[in-house]
């Protein structure tokens, strides 16, 4: 009794020479170029309605995208909230992220922000006020503001790119830290442009931001 | 309503009737065979939330609705208890899903379910998670706590919003009953729009309970959600030009072709053109098997010439696809000398799995004319083709079947396929006998492949044989071909299948083992039989005669014809339990990750 089928055997068939990478990419196996992660920004618009932050919250952990901060807030529409998620993956993952976003129903519009948009976050620190005058100094350098203090404690308050935090809870920590308490990042574009329009459709970032302005802000991301 | 569904004549059947002269509306008993919200007759103002529900299926045109009662679901059933729609209580929620997901295929309309909160709700989870893995049309109904007891872990309350949500194209927790009908409304648009899928309204006791004038909107999508119709004519120029330039071109056609009606468009394309044509397992029947530029099902377990082609192919036109890893086996090695042609109404599905080199996004079938239109001249593929030809010969789907061995499973497809007419609808559960039926059984025509693709759900293939049953014609077969396992799971749908005198035949490979993954087990696992032996199954034919089912056996070759015959012919539901040669098993085969152009032919190859 025969088990299968009849036909050349696997090691006798021609194979082609092309191979894809992982991103289903095709390549030239000789300089195989792989996508490395990059971090960016994406906003979301979506209707102000209950469970939309669970839905998009829930998109990302289903399909693993790497989260780095996940924000919203009420905008100057009542009806509309804006998420800012900062993400790490590679440009197709990138491009996922924001495809999937927009097959949710209660999202208006996505993009992915541009370099130089305005990215801000805010954190709270508590420190041991032991040197109260240092403390109020560094603040000043960071320009942030003492919002508590107790004989133990000063809690300072400071807003900023990611990266002007990090320094600040760097410098702080001379101090000793207590307790932190970060917001994640929220954002804007910069100028007249507009970071996620009611009426834009699939538009792609480069299509819908590049009008020849570009302001170079170090503090940024 | 499609011309298909309206056809559907329910069967004659005492309790129906007996339900109908019941009923609060005397009239509903003459206008039998007239479409819901028919013109000529006025329908009463709403009163209550629940009957706003009712009314928004009924301006949707559904005919059918599945489901099983319950506390929370109540208020809408009694609001049914008037209407014309019928509604079939099954025997768990399970496979109401499964037949609203089948009803949804066949027809083209979205299938309705219904269940109560709580445990009703989480039995239809398989069958939502099912049609969103294919795609299917579906709106589900679900009873809830009432919203002042919502969040108590009250009786038989469970978050239903936030448990589908990850596996629902949209869902809502209707929270008022001024609301509540067009929110059903906009739900049954969603299932069906763009590229379709399940959706799912959570019903309060008390917001359907609740009183109201509303009668519900027509359905219609959100304003944020958006389909592109037609792809960018920059890219399908180009794409055309690649397309005519083409040594070795091959289409490939998707669930998406059957779903968005392009079956005919693709038809006339590939013909025209000459170009070979492979289908996905949801493409099954977008293109006639039985045509000569036809490779049939390419992937893990697809033709070997299906799979050769696809490996071979310079220029891939994949329509309706979303390259699923059972198709595209490991993606290094996957169509890699090929650039691609991807259509989708789905933007998501562009360059998801495999890079599209020459996205066209947009419907189906405007996209495909547009390709018609596009292309001038036919790719010069002679050589293509006559090497397609040699892969069919040299790989062909054959087997022994010598007539003092057990019955072979391709011999009963075989004949269950000889014994039904082109347009008779097969329906499956999972495993081995499905990719039998995937393999032996000539497929011709779109929406008569009822299966469970994404989700692989066992016990899929009798409820859905249900919902196919009343979305079919009188004319067309239902056959279900299921295996011994897959029907253990569901079978007792028959009592639904009885009492609703559904013809209906259910033929069971019977190998008394989970036979795919003993399958695996043999080639992977070194031969041990860990959980997938069932040599305690049931007389199947037995069992179906206790429901009141006929039932038939088969042991041997002699017998195959003569019963496929009988249980064919019988008025009703019919089992037959097909006793098959146990070691029986699935080729070609690409094992998980493989490459598709090394497919094994036998075990050893493995």
């Amino acid at each position: 009794m025969k088990r299968g089928l009849d036909g050349p055997e696997p090691e006798t068939r021609p194979t082609p020479a092309g191979r894809r990478n992982k991103q289903g990419i095709r390549i030239d196996p000789e300089v195989e170029v792989t996508h490395e992660p990059r971090r960016t920004a994406i906003s979301a618009l979506v209707e102000h309605e209950p469970g939309v932050l669970s839905d998009v919250s829930g998109l990302f952990s289903r399909r693993q995208f790497n989260i780095e901060s996940l924000t919203v807030g009420p905008t100057e529409n009542d009806d509309h909230a804006r998420i800012t998620i900062v993400v790490e993956e590679p440009d197709p993952g990138i491009d996922q992220v924001e495809k999937q976003l927009r097959k949710l129903v209660p999202v208006i519009s996505v993009r992915e922000l541009e370099p130089d948009a305005m990215r801000r976050e805010l954190a709270l620190i508590k420190v041991d006020a032991e040197q109260p005058g240092q403390v109020a100094a560094v603040a000043d350098m960071y320009n942030a503001k003492t919002v508590d203090s107790s004989p133990e404690t000063a809690t300072i308050e400071v807003t900023g790119a990611r990266q002007k935090i990090e320094a600040a809870i760097d410098t702080f920590s001379q101090f000793g830290i207590r307790e932190i308490s970060r917001t994640g990042t929220t954002a804007l574009a910069r100028g007249t442009d507009r970071t996620a329009a009611s009426d834009s459709t699939g538009q792609s970032a480069d299509e819908a931001n590049y009008d020849g302005q570009y302001t170079e802000t170090a503090t940024d991301d | 309503m499609s011309e298909r569904a309206a056809k559907v004549t329910p069967p004659d059947d005492e309790q129906d009737d007996d339900q109908i002269t019941d009923s609060a509306a005397p009239d509903a008993a003459t206008e039998d065979d007239s479409a819901a919200g028919d013109a000529e007759t006025t329908p009463a103002p709403v009163t209550s939330g629940a009957e706003a529900v009712v009314r928004a299926l009924e301006n949707a045109g559904v005919e059918y609705a599945f489901g099983v009662q319950g506390g929370a679901i109540m208020p809408v059933y009694d609001a049914l208890y008037d209407s014309d729609i019928r509604h079939v209580t099954m025997a768990h929620e399970q496979g109401a899903a499964h037949a609203a997901d089948a009803y949804g295929i066949v027809s083209g309309e979205p299938g309705v379910c219904l269940a109560t909160s709580g445990p009703g709700a989480t039995n239809l989870v398989t069958g939502i998670a099912d049609a969103d893995m294919d795609s299917d049309p579906l709106l589900a109904l679900t009873g809830q706590v009432s919203t002042d007891f919502v969040g108590n872990d009250a009786f038989q309350e469970t978050d239903t919003t936030g448990v589908t949500t990850p596996i629902t194209k949209d869902n809502t927790f209707a929270s008022d009953s001024d609301r509540v009908g067009s929110d059903v409304s906009e739900a049954f648009a969603l299932a069906d729009a763009g590229r379709p899928g399940p959706t799912l309204v959570d019903l309060p006791k008390d917001v359907t309970n609740g009183e109201t004038d509303c009668e519900p909107d027509a359905p219609a999508v959100p304003d944020t959600y958006r389909v592109q119709e037609q792809a960018d004519p920059e890219i399908v120029a180009a794409a055309a030009e690649r397309i005519e330039n083409a040594d070795r071109p091959a289409i490939l056609l998707g669930g998406g072709v059957i779903k968005g009606e392009a079956s005919e468009a693709c038809r006339e394309f590939a013909i025209e053109h000459e170009i070979p044509v492979i289908t996905t397992m949801p493409g099954i029947g977008a293109f006639p098997e039985d045509h000569e530029l036809s490779l049939e099902m390419a992937g893990m377990h697809g033709t070997g010439y299906a799979n050769m082609a696809i490996t071979h192919c310079d220029t891939l036109i994949g329509i309706g696809t979303r390259f699923d890893d059972r198709l595209t086996g490991g993606i290094e090695t996957f169509a890699p000398d090929a650039e691609l042609i991807h259509v989708d109404i789905d933007p998501a599905e562009i360059s998801k799995n495999i890079h599209a080199d020459y996205p066209l996004i947009g419907d189906a079938e405007t996209v495909v004319e547009q390709l018609s239109e596009a292309v001038d001249a036919s790719p010069e593929a002679k050589k293509w083709r006559a090497q397609c030809q040699q892969w069919k010969s040299d790989y062909s789907m054959a087997y022994d079947a010598p007539e003092d061995e057990p019955v072979q499973p391709e011999f009963v497809v075989e004949a269950l396929d000889e014994a039904t007419s082109d347009r008779a609808i097969v329906t499956t559960g999972v495993g081995q006998h499905q990719m039998w039926a995937c393999q032996y059984w000539t497929y011709t025509e779109p929406r008569t492949w009822v299966s469970s693709h994404g989700l692989g759900t066992m016990g899929y293939g009798l409820p859905s044989a249900i919902g196919a049953r009343l979305a079919a014609d009188d004319d067309q077969e239902v056959v279900c071909i299921d295996g011994d396992g897959s029907f253990l799971m569901t079978l007792q749908g028959l009592s639904v299948a009885v009492r609703e005198n559904l013809d209906i035949t259910v033929a069971v490979l019977n190998n008394e083992y989970i036979g795919m993954v003993r399958q695996w087990q043999d080639a992977f696992f070194d031969g041990r039989h860990s959980a997938s032996d069932y040599h305690w199954m049931p007389e199947f034919d037995k069992l179906a005669e206790a429901f009141g089912a006929s039932g038939y056996r088969i042991d041997d070759y002699d017998d195959v014809a003569e019963t496929i015959d009988a249980a064919i012919a019988y008025d009703g539901p019919s089992v037959i339990d097909v006793h098959i040669d146990p070691d029986a098993n699935v080729y070609p085969m690409v094992p998980s990750g493989g490459d598709n152009g090394q497919f094994a032919l036998t075990e050893d190859q493995l």
